[in-house]
C-alpha cells in the first residue's frame, strides 16, 4: 500500500518526474511542487473553476484530480498556454474590455473560453454563457467576459 | 479543505480491482471520474483508506449498438455521451439529460457509471435509467449480476451494489416505433443539481399513451417512478383533463424533501408544472 506515488508527466512541454503524496491534488502539485502559481485554488470542491487545467488536451478541475492520476499525461497550465501564444488574442481582449479586475478567475476563464472556441468556433452569447457557467467571477459581473469571448470568436473566423 | 490521507492504487484489470475490493472492503473506494468522490474527500465527508483508480482498465469506455440495445461502458464520460452519434440516434433521453449535468470541465471527467453508482437523488442519469429501463451489469470476483434500474436505487446515495462489486456496463434499449421521450429540469443555474426534474418516455399513437414511464428526480430520496400517474395515463388520450388528473395523482407518488431549494409544497407545485410540460412535449 503506497501513500506515495511516483509520476512522470509532461507539463507545458517539459517532462517532470516526482514522488507525490497520494492525496495531493493536481492543482496543489502544480502550484506547490512545480511552483506554477497561475492556476488558482478557490473552493476545492469543483464549483468555482479557478483551478482549471488542461490534461491531454481537455480542461479539467485541478482540484478534483489527483496528481497521481496524471502519470503519463500531457498537462498544460495557463503559463504554458499563455507562453505558446495560443490565447494572446483572448488575453488582449480581456484586458481591453476590463473582463478582469482582481484576476483570480481569469486563468480559468481563458482556458475555458479557448476550449469553447476550439469546439464551437461560432458560439451564440447563450452558448458562451452556458459554457462558462462552471466558472465563478466575483468582480466583473460576466458581461465583459462574454463580450470578450464573443469578439474573439468573430475575429478568429477565417476571412 | 484537503482530504485525509489514503493510499492510491491504479489497476489495469478488473481482476486486480476485485482483489483489492475483497481485501479492503468498506475501507476502499472505486475512483472513476472523481467528480463526486473527490469533493466528498476534500470536504472530509468520507475518508476511505484506499482509492482504486479504474480509469486505466481497457474496455470500459465503449459505446456499442447491437440487437436493439446500446451498451455503454461504465467509464464512458458525460461529454462522450454528448458527442456519440449512437447515443444521439438511439438514446435521445440521455442526449437531452446530459447537458444539464454540471459544467463542461466536469463532464470531461465524470462518468455514467459513477453517476449511477453514486445515486444522487437529484441527478439526471439515474432517473433517465429508470424511465428508459436500463439494465446494469455488475460484477465481483465470483459472479456477474444484471440489475434492472427499477431495482437498483434503494435510497439516499444507496444502491443494490455490494461492497465487492463494480458496475461495469449499462444496457439501454433503443426506442420502439412511435416511442417518444421528454426531459424537463428546473434548476437555479445552468449545471446545478435539479430542484426537481422529470425524465419521461412513452409510446404515443394518435395521442394515446402506451407504456408510459415517468421518472422524477429531486423529488424524494431516490429517483421515483410515479406509479399512480402512470396508471392513470396508460391507454388514455392526451387532453387537458387527463393532464389535470395525472397532476393530482402525483400527490400519492411523490414526497419531496424540504431542502435548500424550498419546501415540499413548492416542489409538488413544480412537479405538476413539469409534468404538464413533459406530457405536452411527448405528444408534440
Ligand atoms: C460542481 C459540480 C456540479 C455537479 N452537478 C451535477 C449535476 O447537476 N448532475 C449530476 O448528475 N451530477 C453532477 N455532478 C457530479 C458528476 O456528474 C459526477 O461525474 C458523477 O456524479 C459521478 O461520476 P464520477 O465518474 O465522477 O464518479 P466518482 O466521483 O469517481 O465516484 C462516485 C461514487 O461512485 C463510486 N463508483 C464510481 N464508479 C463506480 C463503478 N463503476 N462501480 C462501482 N462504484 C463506482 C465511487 O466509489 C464513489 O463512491 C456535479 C459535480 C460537481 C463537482
Ligand atoms: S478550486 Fe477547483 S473548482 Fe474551485
Ligand atoms: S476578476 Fe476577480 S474574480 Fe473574476
Amino acid at each position: 500500500m503506497e501513500k506515495n506515488v511516483d509520476i512522470n508527466v509532461t507539463v507545458n512541454g517539459q517532462s517532470v518526474s516526482r514522488r507525490v503524496s497520494a492525496r495531493t491534488n493536481l492543482v496543489d502539485f502544480i502550484r506547490y511542487e512545480l511552483e506554477l502559481t497561475g492556476s488558482h485554488v478557490g473552493c476545492e470542491h469543483g464549483v468555482c473553476g479557478a483551478c482549471t487545467i488542461r490534461v491531454d488536451g481537455n480542461i479539467v478541475r485541478g482540484c478534483l484530480m489527483l496528481a497521481a492520476q496524471v502519470d503519463g499525461a500531457n498537462v498544460e497550465t495557463i503559463e504554458g498556454v499563455s507562453d505558446g501564444g495560443e490565447i494572446s488574442d483572448l488575453q488582449d481582449e480581456f484586458l481591453k474590455r476590463n473582463a478582469l479586475q482582481c484576476g483570480f478567475c481569469t486563468p480559468g476563464f481563458l482556458l475555458t473560453a479557448q476550449e469553447l472556441l476550439s469546439e464551437n468556433p461560432n458560439p451564440s452569447r447563450d452558448q458562451i454563457r452556458e459554457f462558462i457557467s462552471g466558472n465563478y467571477c466575483r468582480c466583473t459581473g460576466y458581461q465583459a467576459i462574454v463580450d470578450a469571448i464573443e469578439t474573439i470568436s468573430i475575429q478568429r473566423k477565417p476571412k | 479543505m484537503k482530504p485525509a490521507p489514503f493510499s492510491y492504487m491504479r489497476v489495469k484489470s478488473l481482476e486486480e480491482a476485485f482483489d483489492l475490493l475483497e481485501e479492503y472492503g468498506d475501507d476502499a473506494r472505486i475512483l472513476s471520474g472523481g467528480q463526486s468522490l473527490m469533493p466528498t474527500l476534500n470536504m472530509r465527508l468520507s475518508a476511505p483508506k484506499v482509492l482504486i483508480d479504474i480509469n486505466q482498465i481497457d474496455g470500459l469506455s465503449d459505446i456499442e449498438v447491437n440487437n436493439g440495445k446500446v451498451t455503454l461502458g461504465a467509464l464512458v464520460r458525460h461529454n462522450q455521451l454528448i458527442s456519440s452519434d449512437i447515443v444521439t440516434k438511439h438514446l435521445p433521453l440521455i442526449s437531452k439529460a446530459v447537458p444539464h449535468i454540471a459544467h463542461h470541465a466536469i463532464r470531461n471527467r465524470g462518468t455514467i457509471g459513477g453517476s449511477i453508482a453514486f445515486a444522487d437523488p437529484a441527478a439526471e442519469l439515474p432517473a433517465v435509467a429508470k424511465a428508459s429501463g436500463f439494465i446494469f451489469t455488475v460484477k465481483n470476483r465470483n459472479e456477474e449480476r444484471k440489475i434492472e434500474a427499477e431495482d437498483f436505487f434503494l435510497g439516499l446515495f444507496e444502491t443494490n451494489l455490494k461492497e465487492t462489486e463494480i458496475l461495469i456496463a449499462i444496457e439501454a434499449p433503443t426506442l420502439q416505433q412511435n416511442e417518444k421521450t421528454a426531459f424537463v429540469e428546473l434548476s437555479r443555474r445552468q449545471g446545478d443539481y435539479a430542484i426537481i426534474g422529470l425524465a419521461a418516455q412513452s409510446i404515443v399513437e394518435n395521442s394515446v399513451f402506451k407504456n408510459v414511464r415517468l421518472a422524477y428526480f429531486g423529488a424524494g430520496d431516490k429517483p421515483i417512478m410515479a406509479k399512480q400517474a402512470i396508471n392513470l395515463l396508460e391507454g388514455k388520450s392526451y387532453s387537458e383533463e387527463v393532464v389535470l388528473e395525472a397532476q393530482k395523482a402525483l400527490e400519492a407518488d411523490l414526497s419531496p424533501m424540504d431542502d435548500l431549494n424550498g419546501p415540499p409544497e413548492m416542489k409538488m407545485h413544480l412537479a405538476r408544472v413539469i409534468t404538464a410540460r413533459a406530457l405536452a412535449d411527448l405528444i408534440s
